[in-house]
């Protein structure tokens, strides 16, 4: 989308400064929800967006098409989907192509042309060569470089999610609007996670809100990256290119390439963003400190410095993490199968009256909520666990797993 | 009068007044620091040359020197000419609202830093790490003592470096004059040179070192040589050196196994050999006009660091002509090095060390947010230790014992108080870049390095905003 200079972030930085309300809710145990929950959630952090933008992101709502990658796109002229189409035919093996249903809600307007494709890349030797010459390597190495090839080279055309089996919806307006917008409601899903915005810097554009999304991987975002730059000149070496003009974009690709590509677990993944202090690392026992040195020297450029609270989600797993100093809100909540994340505490207990615990998520210290599996990471100090005196507390000496978080809120795992 | 070293005060008995040989004055202010009674002022001598913006006095003096003695004219310390300075022209970014500002006195602020050659990713099995990493040297801030060797500063001055590079967690360079027998208990904190004059250079000089570092050219002398006249080699100077006493101490220009890359490599890895694969290996040029194209080769041929040294970078000797018209500015050749290795993907596999006149904790943290890991001081450092930039280091007869070939001049140095006023001043500029950091909302330094959105720039024309990858402030 060539022109996004016109009608996106104009100011100087290619990011967007923006203050935030996240919310996420995941079954681990893969029992599907409706949208009107989370809209709800949104509806109530009201206050934490301005109207420039929401989105949501929604996981296991296509279950007719498993195997094909859901490509939104949005346009701006019929011209450009035309254009699109065209080059979709040559890429891909189309499986479905339809509007995205919309209704029209009050407080949205000037909505963009909203298509969705299913589609799955053509059998590797019909798959041309990527303009550098080389050959892509997996199915989804082909998705990512397309889905750069029409954000950055077609005028008015922007995909939005590329997932497999899920999918983000955004738009300009208040979060809990856009949800219903795209009847939200009409849709049910394992794993949903939302965003409303409030942006200082930016005009509106629809692809600008969060959440920001490759492949399957989502994220929603509150917070400033200001290593923005260092992290985007890294991931350029990867050839990641940020085109959507915000600090966002970059955990969603750090993300890609660190998973996908180099097969860091998530946990681990983690520990990158929000590395743990040096002052920590010293004192971990060997080989835990050569390994959290290693993440440093090596991914140092990777770590996301200034406020930030996140969640990550892809296929199956949802992930919250806070800044290493805790400079931007995170609460976890767990009734059961299902584990809540979100700026505040009042949507959880808003859509969920009898939650049964809640937390406050500690900075760098990741909640991983995984299908099938629960809670896997709780969010709270490990590494205290290397002081000896704190062993007992934090996991208890009856063999009960217990985890305290600073605050002093519990949550027996 | 006994403190001038250039010999301007002289005591008349006749007429029982001391008489000052103006014209011998280097402005060095050692007299005025130490006379007791403040009586001495050092003003800028009016020549009386008419006015002339082409042939000023400077090129008038030395074409008269030059007819007098047929020689090429020297000078010492860094270029002094009004290039511009593109520090000044760089502004740093901070918080404001939108992104809490941090307090570095109430939460961790980190500077640690590691030289060395990173790989461009890491690989786990089970929850181990299975990448083994080349060898990194750890800074606890990023700043570096540059190479000034021994013979060209003095004994106690390079015994001050180590002292704070110890005392600091750094490193400092022993330059390309050898390693003195005392100082090899330094050797975590020491990087030693191998340049084109070899000297010094052993087996026990390398391993005992943390880095080794391939001098190929300096900032103040790109592509020249050097000359230890042999009065200047002393028995000390000798045995460190390892030529004779008394003997001209002479480095080529070239190193002359090394006449195009593939022979830097093979050094690179020569040394490697002989250091089994411990020891980071820095390559050391002068910035120069294709410095991008040179650093991209340096990185591919196995170097782990590469140090570059801007036209400002200063010298205990060197052509004048050479050290005024001769190299780049540091600012414009880090910045392009830095892009050049990025747009390449090679940029993880060396660290990147700048040089060249920086004054200040500002101009430190301004080149790491234009790409540098960390920077060399030498300049800086000397001042700290009493330089006044006289520029007559080449002459021995430094007054302030840094630079003295004469030994009753050299014992005006306190090493152990040198090495207090330099870790003072590491310190000092670790704090400074503590709270610049903090600042711009930021808790460690790898986040500000090559990150220019935390740069603006002010009265720069749009080709120098493009090449320094910064934009315009407003």
């Amino acid at each position: 989308m060539r022109n996004l200079d016109r009608i996106t972030n104009p100011f100087n930085d290619d990011k967007v400064i923006a203050n935030c309300g996240i919310f996420g809710v995941m079954n681990t145990a893969g029992g599907k929800m409706s949208g009107r929950d989370v809209i709800e959630a949104m509806a109530n952090m009201h206050d934490r967006g301005n109207g420039l933008g929401g989105g949501f992101a929604a996981y296991g709502i296509y279950p007719e098409h498993p195997e094909e990658y859901a490509l939104h796109v949005m346009f701006e002229t019929q011209r450009a989907r035309e254009e699109t189409e065209r080059a979709l035919q040559e890429w891909f093996r189309i499986g479905a192509q339809e509007p995205i249903p919309t209704r029209n809600t009050r407080g949205i307007a000037n909505a963009p042309i909203l298509w969705r494709y299913f589609v799955e890349p053509l059998q590797e030797e019909a798959i041309p060569p990527t303009p550098d010459g080389a050959i892509a390597l997996t199915p989804d190495d082909y998705v990512v470089d397309r889905v750069m090839v029409i954000n950055t080279s077609i005028d008015g055309a922007f995909v939005f999610s590329s997932g497999k089996n899920m999918g983000v919806f955004k738009g300009v307006g208040h979060a809990e609007d856009i949800g219903t917008f795209f009847c939200l409601d009409e849709y049910q899903a394992y794993l949903w996670t939302g965003h409303s915005r409030f942006p200082t810097n930016t005009q509106a554009w629809w692809g600008g809100a969060h959440p920001f999304s490759i492949l399957d991987w989502t994220v929603v975002h509150n917070g400033e990256i200001s290593s923005y730059g260092t992290n985007r000149a890294f991931l350029e070496m990867y050839g990641y290119y940020c085109s959507m003009h915000t600090d966002t974009e970059v955990i969603a690709y750090a993300t890609d390439l660190l998973v996908r590509k180099h097969g860091l677990p998530i946990s681990v993944v983690a520990k990158v963003f929000a590395a743990p202090l040096w002052q920590d690392i010293d004192r971990m026992p060997s080989p835990d400190r050569e390994t959290y040195t290693a993440l440093r020297q090596v991914y140092g450029s990777l770590l996301m410095n200034g406020p930030f609270a996140v969640i990550i989600a892809h296929q199956g797993e949802m992930i919250g993490l806070r800044d290493r100093i805790n400079l931007r809100p995170l609460v976890a909540g767990s009734k059961g199968d299902l584990l809540f994340l979100a700026s505040e505490e009042a949507p959880i207990r808003l859509v969920c009256p009898d939650v049964e615990r809640t937390w406050a998520v500690q900075g760098g210290e990741p909640v991983i909520g995984r299908l099938f599996e629960g809670i896997v990471e709780p969010g709270v100090d490990r590494s205290a666990v290397y002081e000896e005196p704190c062993i007992e507390r934090f996991y208890g000496h009856k063999g009960q797993r217990e985890v305290h978080s600073l605050s002093g809120m519990r949550a027996a795992m | 009068m006994r403190q001038c070293s250039f010999d301007v005060h002289a005591y008349d008995e006749e007429d029982d007044a001391i008489v000052s040989a103006d014209d011998r004055c280097v402005g060095c202010q050692r007299c005025a620091t130490y006379c007791p009674t403040g009586a001495i002022t050092i003003r800028l001598s009016e020549r009386d040359f008419r006015l002339n913006a082409n042939w000023r006095p400077e090129h008038l003096m030395d074409i008269k020197r030059q007819a007098e003695t047929g020689g090429v004219i020297l000078t010492g310390m860094g270029n002094d000419k009004p290039y511009r300075i593109y520090w000044d022209h760089l502004l740093l970014n901070a918080s404001q609202v939108t992104n809490p500002s941090i307090d570095p006195l109430r939460e961790p602020m980190e500077l640690r830093t590691f030289l060395g050659a990173k790989p461009d990713r890491l690989r786990f099995a089970d929850g181990r790490l299975l990448t083994e990493l080349a060898p990194q040297v750890r800074l606890e801030m990023p700043i570096l003592f540059s190479a000034m060797s021994y013979g060209a500063i003095t004994y106690n001055a390079q015994l001050a470096l180590m002292q704070a590079a110890e005392e600091c967690g750094t490193l400092c360079n022993t330059g390309e004059g050898g390693w003195p027998r005392d100082f090899r208990r330094f050797g975590k904190n020491v990087i030693v040179q191998c340049a084109s004059g070899r000297f010094g250079v052993d087996f026990d000089y390398l391993n005992q070192a943390a880095v080794v570092e391939i001098k190929i050219g300096q900032g103040a002398k790109p592509g020249i040589g050097g000359h230890l006249p042999g009065e200047k080699v002393t028995p000390l100077v000798a045995e460190t050196r390892m030529i004779p006493v008394g003997t001209d101490a002479l480095s080529p220009a070239p190193q002359h196994d090394i006449y195009s890359i593939e022979d830097l490599s093979t050094l690179i890895y020569a040394l490697k050999e002989a250091t089994n694969y411990e020891k980071p290996v820095s390559v050391k040029i002068a910035a120069v006009h294709n410095a991008p194209a040179i650093a991209s080769g340096i990185a591919r041929a196995g170097a782990d660091i590469i140090a570059i040294d801007g036209v400002r970078g200063g010298t205990g000797a060197a052509p004048k002509v050479i050290r005024d018209n001769v190299g780049i500015p540091i600012e414009l050749a880090l910045a392009a090095v830095d892009r050049r290795l990025r747009r390449e993907g090679i940029r993880n596999r060396v660290s990147l060390v700048a040089a060249g006149g920086f004054r200040s904790s500002a101009d430190v943290i301004k080149a790491i947010a234009l790409g540098a890991d960390a920077v060399y001081i030498g300049t800086a450092a000397l001042v700290a230790m009493g330089c006044t930039l006289c520029q007559q280091c080449y002459t021995g007869k430094c007054a302030w014992g840094i630079t003295s070939a004469d030994p009753v001049l050299a014992k005006r140095l306190n090493p152990d108080i040198a090495t207090r006023r330099l870790v003072n001043l590491v310190k000092a500029w670790s704090l400074e870049i503590k709270e610049m950091l903090g600042g711009m909302g930021i808790n460690a330094i790898e986040s500000v390095r090559g990150n220019r959105l935390h740069l603006r720039g002010v009265g720069l024309e749009e080709w120098e905003l493009e090449t320094l990858g910064v934009r315009g402030a407003g």
